[in-house]
């Protein structure tokens, strides 16, 4: 198709743009701007989802669009610019895709809130450093935006700030992330000095041409643990802000904010953004054996142990946050094994990669479940313990029919739904990488939990009876919450078909062979999972089980309390003593104290004697005569 | 002779100043300093500085040292006597002054131009007339007399015409900062 | 013969007992008639430099007139001086220098 053989550069500046710019006039002016501020918002969102779906189904090879020139010092160039290419256009399009549905619904939820033009505000903020880090052509622009996505997420969780629990847990989610942000800087130095000052992806002396013959390739064959070292603190970058173990902790918290603001950030887009990094660089984790092998392990290690804090949680939305942090887990888990498949290989163009598939499916299903948890939320007076709801089936039949397939893909229904590919594809890498095992059993378990987690709260919520006043009274939701669930559960069924993925550009791993073992072992996991939760839950009106270790989330909260309050104590006495003894002592009592000892010394020989002054006068006097009459040569000599 | 003249007007000298320094009383120091300033205008007179000699005795020993008697017998400053001495400073000032003056002397005596003496440098008034413009001076030369006040006069009045207004100035300032200073101020009493 | 030396060792020995007077003396008034005397010890050795640099066989009578600066920079001195111990007399009721130290650090 020769139109599509056309450069998009004037895309990128669009898409970068109008979020911005909508960011600006709403955050700047939302005193001002009563409700007419937030179609300014929803007007940008379908623009930019217009774009990217112009973008898709391009042929053309990866593109590096120059948007800004940024900075340049001496020889040091670096820009804002774009890298245009299939894992960019595909990313594109779930982040405005889920960004447009997210604030359709956000019409509906937030319709009542006093602040919802300073929450479209934050939502276009975020929607402006998401595509940032999606288009991003090297690893500094990447950071910049991806503090700025941090900026938006504590905006965001923060929204109701009036309630403590928020705005603690926006804190929390800022500083948690902070800590993996500090790597990841290391990680940008440690590269940008080991090829000399260019971070960029692409291009001539990008990254990947560096491995793949330039200072790069050198170091990475004589100094391992150089590039184990960068890898991990890059992928240290992807713990803080896809909340894997230990950095995962913000996650839960972060549900304080808006029911739309957790689907669009803290299950689709933002908290993928460290799995979309990731596999930015796979070139280089491909290179450094050792990161991948610790990589896949921190995933795996996140999956199976947020699942199991999932089983116990009565939070509706905390259950899906644990789930997401599973997930993501999986998307983790997958970049390390595909690493490890792909160690040394160095290819120009990546093929299809499990962990973005699974990130593409998964946006999409837990996009909508969240969604559907908000109607839930939003139809029983913002009652979030699923013990209080009950029978919901008859009172939203539409909302139960979407959530439904969104539990079933989250389960892994086979065949029909998207999350069973993209978990079989994972699956799959893990069953054929030498030294998977492990994990691939890891793998299992997980999906085997999830089908009992979701099960159980699908069970708990919308079958039975009602058990409560709310959940009696609870009325489907509006259209306007409705149309984006239906839009969400249809891309959900289609998402993984092998047509609409190459049209998606879902970067669908094209597997020669199915794996008998995988196959079986994941239905079997689905259905004792799903069966046993049935059985468990099912009639119930309260938890018949009861785990406090996985209810109390491992405990990892009061640990980390515990770990700040000796470290952070004991390290804050030790620095306030060397204040004292250093800063306050040595540069500030010590020249104190010689400035007023010398002071006093001096004041002794001004004792208002006029004659000790007529003394020091005349010897002062002697003293010049007999240095330059006897000491100094005489002049002329 | 001349110079037994010079040992007994240097005595004169040095002997009053010593006594300045250790009288007891105000008026005996006052009195002694006006010889001494006597001594050092004769020898001002011994070196041909006949001017500068008179006016010595006039301005120190008629005008400064009647004002100091004056101040002395208004302030009825008694004499130190009972008062007992303040050794450091005593010692402070006479180790001092025994310093300077040794070195004074080792700068004098390594001083080679030194020790010309007044016969070495002579005056030569006739061949003086024949270099000076103004007729009154080389007049007087030619007399075989040193017009000194007319020689110093010329001085003063051709080449430090603007500094001798500037001592003026300062004669009149301090004239004003005397009255001020010596005026009773109303509120302090 | 008199010899220029002899009239510096002269200025400087007045000179010295001026210094003497001026640091061992407790009386204000002793001290300033101390100061002229150190004074005068210059005036002396200017003199004494005139009379020795002859030039077209007469002294250097540029020097004279410094001397002549000096007597009347001495006398408008004196004259301000003893204003001054009279006021500190005023106040202090007393023209030693211990009277005097509130100049102090």
């Amino acid at each position: 198709m020769p139109a599509q053989e056309t450069s998009h550069a004037a895309f990128p500046t669009l898409l970068l743009l109008l979020p911005f710019l909508s960011a600006l006039v709403l955050l700047l002016g939302h005193r001002i701007l009563k409700g007419a501020g937030v179609f300014l918002s929803l007007f940008s969102a379908a623009t930019c989802f217009v774009v990217s779906v112009l973008m898709l189904g391009s042929t053309n090879p990866a593109e590096t669009v120059h948007l800004l020139p940024f900075l340049e010092i001496g020889k040091f160039r670096f820009a804002i610019d774009a890298l245009l290419d299939q894992q960019c256009r595909g990313m594109l399009f779930i982040v405005t895709s889920i960004g447009l549905l997210v604030h359709i619904f956000s019409l509906g939820y937030m319709k009542e809130d006093a602040g919802r033009v300073r929450f479209f505000g934050a939502l276009s903020l975020f929607m402006f450093s998401m595509t940032g880090i999606v288009l991003a052509g090297n690893l500094i622009m990447m950071f910049i935006f991806w503090e700025l996505v941090g900026v938006s997420s504590y905006l965001l969780i923060g929204h109701w700030y009036e309630k403590p629990s928020a705005a603690e847990a926006s804190k929390k989610a800022f500083l948690t992330n902070r800590i993996g942000d500090f790597g990841f800087m290391i990680g940008i130095l440690m590269l940008f000095s080991a090829n000399h000052g260019n971070v960029s992806f692409a291009g001539e002396d990008g990254l990947r041409a560096a491995l793949t013959g330039g200072t790069l390739q050198h170091i990475a064959q004589t100094q391992g643990n150089f590039m184990s070292i960068a890898v991990l603190c890059l992928f240290m970058g992807a713990v803080g802000k896809s909340a894997q173990f230990p950095l995962h902790v913000w996650l839960p918290d972060a549900m304080e904010g808006p029911t739309p603001v957790s689907a669009l950030i803290h299950a689709a887009t933002m908290v993928a953004a460290g799995v979309y990094m990731l596999v930015r660089v796979a070139f280089l984790i491909e290179a450094a054996p050792a990161a991948a092998q610790t990589i896949a392990w921190i995933g795996g290690i996140t999956a199976l142990m947020a699942a199991l804090m999932a089983t116990q949680q009565n939070d509706i939305k905390r259950v899906l946050a644990y789930s997401t942090l599973s997930q993501l887990g999986y998307m983790v888990m997958a970049v390390g094994l595909f690493a490890m498949q792909h160690a040394g290989a160095h290819q120009e163009t990546v093929p299809g990669h499990p962990a973005m598939f699974h990130l593409y499916t998964h946006a999409f299903f837990k996009a909508m479940l969240f969604l559907g948890a908000g109607a839930v939320i939003y139809s029983c007076h913002h009652e979030q313990d699923m013990w209080k709801m009950g029978g919901l089936m008859k009172h939203m039949p539409v909302t139960f029919a979407t959530f439904a397939i969104g539990t079933a893909s989250l389960m892994g229904v086979p065949f029909v739904t998207s999350g069973f590919w993209s978990k079989e594809a994972i699956l799959g890498v893990a069953f054929e990488v030498k030294g998977g095992s492990p994990l691939f059993w890891i793998g299992v378990a997980t999906a085997m939990l999830t089908a009992f987690y979701m099960t159980r709260l699908f069970v708990v919520a919308f079958l039975g009876k009602p058990r409560s006043d709310s959940a009696h009274h609870a009325v489907e939701a509006p259209m306007v919450m409705l149309l984006p669930l239906l839009v969400l559960a249809l891309l959900t069924l289609v998402s993984a078909v092998p047509g609409v993925t190459h049209l998606l550009e879902a970067m669908k791993p094209h597997h020669a062979e199915e794996h008998a073992t995988v196959m079986v072992a994941s239905i079997a996991a689905l259905l004792i999972g799903a069966g046993g939760a049935f059985r468990l839950y099912r009639a119930r009106d309260k938890d018949p089980v009861s785990i406090t270790l996985f209810a109390n989330k491992f405990y990892f909260d009061e640990i980390y309390a515990v770990l700040v309050r000796v470290l952070q104590d004991s390290l804050a006495w030790i620095i306030a003593g060397l204040d004292r003894l250093i800063v306050d002592g040595l540069f500030s009592r010590l020249p104190a104290f010689v400035a007023r000892r010398a002071g006093a010394a001096a004041r002794v020989l001004q004792g208002g004697h006029l004659q000790a002054y007529t003394f020091l006068l005349g010897l002062g006097v002697l003293l010049v005569i007999y240095v330059v009459v006897f000491v100094l040569p005489a002049p002329g000599h | 002779m001349p110079s037994l003249l010079f040992y007994l007007f240097a005595l004169i000298t040095l002997g009053f100043g010593l006594m300045v320094v250790l009288a007891r009383n105000p008026v005996t120091s006052a009195l002694s300093l006006a010889m001494s300033f006597v001594g050092l205008a004769a020898l001002f007179l011994s070196l041909d500085a006949y001017f500068i000699g008179i006016i010595q005795i006039l301005v120190y020993a008629g005008a400064v040292m009647v004002l100091f008697l004056f101040i002395i017998m208004l302030l009825d400053i008694k004499s130190e006597e009972g008062k007992s001495f303040n050794l450091k400073a005593i010692v402070g000032g006479v180790v001092l002054a025994a310093v300077l003056a040794v070195q004074i002397a080792a700068v004098a005596s390594s001083y080679g131009p030194g020790r010309t003496n007044l016969a070495e440098a002579r005056l030569d008034l006739p061949a003086a007339a024949e270099y000076t413009k103004l007729p009154t001076i080389a007049n007087d030369l030619r007399a075989g007399t040193l017009p000194d006040a007319k020689l110093v006069g010329q001085s003063l009045f051709q080449r430090y015409g603007f500094h001798l207004q500037v001592i003026g100035l300062l004669l009149l300032v301090g004239t004003v900062g005397v009255v001020v200073l010596s005026k009773r101020e109303k509120e302090v009493n | 013969m008199i010899t220029l030396n002899h009239y510096l060792i002269v200025s400087g020995l007045l000179f010295s007992l001026g210094l003497a007077g001026v640091v061992a003396r407790r009386n204000i008034l002793i001290i300033y008639m101390c100061l002229e005397m150190m004074l005068s010890a210059a005036n002396l050795t200017l003199v004494a430099f005139t009379r020795f640099h002859v030039t077209d066989g007469l002294p250097d009578f540029t020097a004279q007139s410094l001397v002549f600066f000096t007597i009347t920079v001495a006398a408008a001195e004196v004259a301000v001086g003893l204003a001054i111990i009279v006021a500190l007399y005023r106040t202090k009721r007393s023209v030693e220098t211990e009277s005097v130290t509130q100049l102090q650090g």
